[in-house]
């Protein structure tokens, strides 16, 4: 039996809520989304001013998983405070692991030797993928897409299996170290990684095939919270939400970081700034970051994985310290005073899959820092959503949230 | 990069800044009564078009400038940071003016930042604070706030006259688990109350 196709047309989602708008007699009311709302993934709560179903004034309003992160950093020493970097963007630790070491060294003027390096970038990309496929499938889910999910679930479950083979932790990461990693790549796992990146392009083009050409998902995503150049940088957006506002800002080409000038991938931009062009600058970056991945693997260098000659800052392996002497001494030096970190001050980014995670670290030596301010680029990006929200229908608050793909965790701090 | 030429075209156009260093990347100290002008510059003149952080420092009670205010900026064309810095005069009552005129970013960044230290942005459109609820008494980041924090009366008596729900805080003391709240960290982080099930207690009979 031969089947014909009919595409029909349903216009402009946008203009369809004006005219209705203009048709009906509207009342104006206050509703409160959140802090604990399915939409707002997480704590976010948004007090909205509604005209019927548009939104005339929105106010976003944070802080319910504010821990004070800050202080504690200046209560510790900075191997103390990699557990609590993990808990920022708790979808990407291992990313935020890596920019809390690399800005701490930079601090200190450790250099890694090229496998650490090598390790950091590895771990980087998986924690963008494993981002952005979260970031992808809920997104697809607040616009009414549901299948999605379930398939970039299945590919972050076995992205959590080989964490957890790495690290010995699924979530709470705590890889690195200041001046290396806590240990070295197990036997065998850079193949099950290579493995990983083989077969998840099939996964990703089931969710292409699911969303991108679909005919729903387009109609509630083109054109909705669409975000000039101008407004993207004066709010200080960042990461795949800057992109994809046609901005060509990634500090992994404009500021290399940890080797990352040595390899060949593209960065994928946006033209229109909606949330459309957030969902495809996203899927573009998975697969950027598998041929990182697939480079850093085919040249993966030999050698130490922690700096060697930073005795003061980096706890030699176990078994040397239970063998000889100077390490012994070493390694109590560094558990009970911290590793010692010269005074100075630094700022540092580095490209999160959510945007630039910074810190800026100020040392009056010492192995505790004297202050150490985070940058998280999640809260950058939320502070739009007051100019972006009013003009939108009350359900395209659900889309522009999941586009935007933020945490909470990095953004209350 | 920022090199010495662009370092050195800065400084003698606007000679009201001094260079504190160029270590990570061009540090730059401001007077407050300039602080919104070189960030007009910065942004229209210049290419720093990112405002990429904005915090403070609380540098101790004893230091004649108590509060130093900190911006960093980015420029997409010299591919790197410049810090402003810029110290507040009145250490009791800090002020300094807000950048949100100019750059959206720093609406929230100030709003933290007086959150945290209670420095005053003045013309800022909306200062309150952020991470905080309204009514908190205390500036958290400063440095004479303990890390255990402060006991504070629940904002919630005109909740309780509404709703009729009961709001108490959750026990410090008392409760199962116990802390001490003084001493090093490691004493005072909470601890079960009844410990006779753990090895140290065994061990000591």
């Amino acid at each position: 039996m031969s089947t014909t196709t009919k595409e029909i047309s349903i216009g402009d989602v946008a203009a369809r809520g004006a005219e209705g708008a203009s048709q009906i007699e509207s009342e104006r009311m206050a509703l409160n989304v959140g802090p604990s709302h399915p939409t707002t993934h997480g704590v976010l709560r948004l007090i909205m001013e509604l005209n019927g179903d548009l939104i005339e004034k929105c106010e976003p309003v944070l802080g319910y998983l504010h821990r004070g992160d800050e202080k504690i950093a200046e209560n510790m020493t900075y191997n103390q405070f990699v557990p609590y970097t993990d808990r920022l963007d708790y979808l990407a630790p291992l990313a935020n692991n890596v920019a809390y070491a690399l800005s701490v060294e930079k601090l200190a003027g450790v250099e890694v030797p090229e496998r650490c390096e090598a390790i950091r970038v590895l771990v980087c990309e998986l924690a963008r993928i494993s981002s952005h496929l979260l970031g992808m499938g809920v997104f697809g889910m607040d616009a009414g897409a549901w299948t999605p999910f379930m398939y970039t679930f299945t590919e972050r479950e076995k992205l959590y299996t080989l964490f957890e083979e790495l690290t010995g932790a699924r979530f709470t990461t705590s890889y690195t170290r200041i001046g290396g990693v806590a240990r070295d790549v197990p036997e065998g796992w850079l193949e099950r990684v290579s493995k990983f990146c083989d077969e998840l392009p099939k996964a990703t083009s089931e969710v292409e095939k699911l969303l991108t050409r679909n005919r729903i998902f387009i109609d509630r995503t083109e054109g909705i919270g669409q975000i000039s150049k101008e407004d993207a940088l004066a709010y200080g957006m960042t990461g795949p939400n800057l992109r994809a506002s046609g901005i060509d800002l990634d500090l992994r080409k404009d500021k290399p970081y940890s080797g990352y000038e040595k390899y060949d991938f593209d960065v994928p931009i946006g033209t229109r700034g909606d949330c459309y062009d957030r969902y495809l600058v996203r899927i573009e970056e998975v697969n950027q970051s598998l041929r990182i991945i697939k480079q850093v693997i085919a040249d993966f260098p030999g050698g130490s994985w922690y700096a060697e000659d930073a005795k003061k800052i980096f706890a030699p392996p176990k078994e040397k310290i239970l063998s000889s002497m100077e390490e012994l001494i070493q390694n109590f030096m560094i558990v009970t005073e911290g590793p010692q970190i010269p005074s100075g001050e630094i700022y540092f980014e580095a490209e999160n899959p959510k945007g630039a995670l910074g810190f800026y670290v100020v040392s009056k030596g010492g192995g505790v820092p004297y202050r150490m301010k985070i940058r998280a680029p999640s809260f950058c990006n939320l502070s739009i959503l007051e100019k972006l929200a009013p003009g939108h229908m009350l359900s395209d608050i659900t889309v522009i949230l999941g586009s935007l793909d933020f945490v909470m965790g990095e953004c209350d701090r | 990069m920022i090199d010495e030429d662009f370092t050195r075209g800065l400084l003698e156009q606007h000679t009201f800044l001094t260079k504190v260093s160029h270590e990570d990347c061009l540090c730059l100290l401001c007077p407050p009564e300039h602080w919104v002008e070189i960030a007009k510059f910065l942004r229209n003149e210049e290419t720093f078009e990112l405002l990429a952080d904005l915090t403070a420092i609380d540098q101790g009670e004893e230091s004649e400038f108590r509060f130093t205010v900190v911006a960093h900026y980015y420029s997409r064309i010299h591919h790197d940071y410049l810090r402003i810095k810029c110290d507040c005069t009145d250490s009791l009552s800090p002020k300094i003016p807000s950048l949100s005129s100019i750059f959206p970013a720093a609406d929230w960044h100030e709003r933290e930042t007086f959150d945290m230290f209670g420095i005053e942005f003045t013309d800022h459109p909306n200062l309150k604070r952020i991470l905080m609820w309204d009514e908190y008494p205390y500036f958290p980041l400063r440095k004479e706030f303990p890390l255990a924090g402060i006991d504070t009366p629940l904002p919630a008596d005109d909740v309780v006259e509404v709703t009729q729900a009961s709001v108490e805080p959750a026990p410090m003391m008392g409760g199962p688990f116990v802390t001490s709240g003084s001493g090093p960290m490691s004493n005072s982080e909470p601890r079960a109350k009844d410990e006779s099930w753990t090895e140290e207690v065994e061990k000591s009979k």
